[in-house]
């Protein structure tokens, strides 16, 4: 009976904290990827999305400017990078975060 | 698909005009249509589900709430309090995705999201969305996550084009992810569904050969069942994410 209390007051407690905008101090920041396969699924795209946006912005670039092809291989490069970065964020551990953003 | 001995893979993913004549003069494709009946389903199953609005729910009711409360609870969970603002959003966006994804499992019928045009348009509405809101939110702000916080200042040209493209590509990859899964599985079948065809003209050998790619089949379409339902998923939680970031302060 005691138990049912604390846990109702527990429950009571944070759902006083929920109303008033106020996350429960536990939630994580990656705490986002519940699902294992959500996380497999992602992470060769977001690789590929990176060198995607870089080949295609250095492509747009070439052709506005009319050079050869020094934006599409710098930003090829960059968008291989940012690709990886993407992949370090999504699998670093937690609190190796470097910025709250 | 197969015509002949050839393997035409990717003709289920082309468009032609249909209702006739009148598909033809207002270039209706099979696409908006199968849009227009993913939104009708979605909208049916909720109406006639809430229907009754009974305080026991029935197994259709239990099943409208379920759907009402698994999104509810990854946008607020993600997002935070305010992810009750963006709940509409991605309740629509992950059960049109669902229901596009499981409509093309139905044998004959079309898939939009196996079109990149179609992702890429529900990933560039995300990504602009995010970006109003974090600019409404962060103001100014906002361009200071282009900087990662710490880094010697030396770095910075390196490091803000890497940050700017990180963020460019989150549209791509959101939608080459729905797209070529969509593509990858319905190929699949098609591929294996020759295979089948082709194996059936080499008499009785072939006819008990093509048991294994039916078979392949039928585990693809529990696989493509599992997709459908992760990419919606997927979609949605990243929508989540992005406007998580987009509300943070």
């Amino acid at each position: 009976m005691t138990e049912d209390r604390t846990s109702f007051e527990d429950r009571l407690r944070a759902a006083q904290t929920r109303v008033a905008g106020k996350q429960p101090a536990e939630q994580q920041p990656d705490s986002e990827d519940k699902s294992i396969l959500a996380l497999a699924a992602r992470a060769g795209s977001e690789m590929l999305g990176g060198l995607i946006a870089g080949v295609l912005i250095g492509w747009g670039l070439d052709r506005w400017f009319h050079y050869r092809a020094l934006f599409l291989v710098v930003f090829a490069l960059l968008g291989g990078c940012a690709g990886i970065l993407n992949v370090w964020r999504l699998v670093k551990p937690p609190g190796t975060d470097e910025r709250e953003s | 698909m197969a015509s002949g001995s050839s393997i035409d893979v990717l003709g289920q993913f082309e468009l032609h005009p249909v209702l006739g004549g009148l598909g033809e003069a207002v270039r209706l494709s099979q696409s908006p249509v199968y849009m227009v009946i993913a939104c009708a389903l979605v909208l049916a199953f909720l109406f006639y589900g809430m229907k009754p609005a009974a305080v026991v729910p029935g197994r259709l009711q239990a099943a409208a709430e379920i759907c009402y409360e698994f999104v509810r609870n990854l946008a607020v969970d993600t997002i935070g309090p305010e992810g009750t603002t963006f709940f509409p959003f991605i309740f629509a966006l992950f059960f049109f995705i669902l229901a596009g994804n499981y409509l093309g499992l139905i044998p004959h019928s079309f898939t939009f999201t196996s079109h990149i045009a179609v992702t890429f348009a529900l990933a560039i509405m995300v990504f602009v969305i995010s970006i109003i809101v974090s600019l409404k939110v962060q103001g100014f702000k906002f361009f200071a996550h282009f900087m990662p916080a710490g880094a010697p200042v030396a770095l910075a040209p390196l490091l803000v084009p890497i940050e700017i493209l990180s963020f460019l590509s989150r549209p791509v990859s959101l939608s080459i992810r729905l797209f070529a899964n969509m593509v990858a599985g319905h190929v699949m079948f098609d591929i294996f569904a020759s295979f089948v065809i082709m194996l059936a003209g080499l008499g009785f050998i072939g006819d008990v050969l093509a048991v294994g790619p039916i078979v392949i089949n039928i585990a693809l379409i529990g696989l493509e069942l599992l997709v459908g339902v992760l990419q919606a998923y997927v979609f949605a939680i990243l929508t989540c994410i992005y406007l998580r970031e987009a509300v943070a302060h």
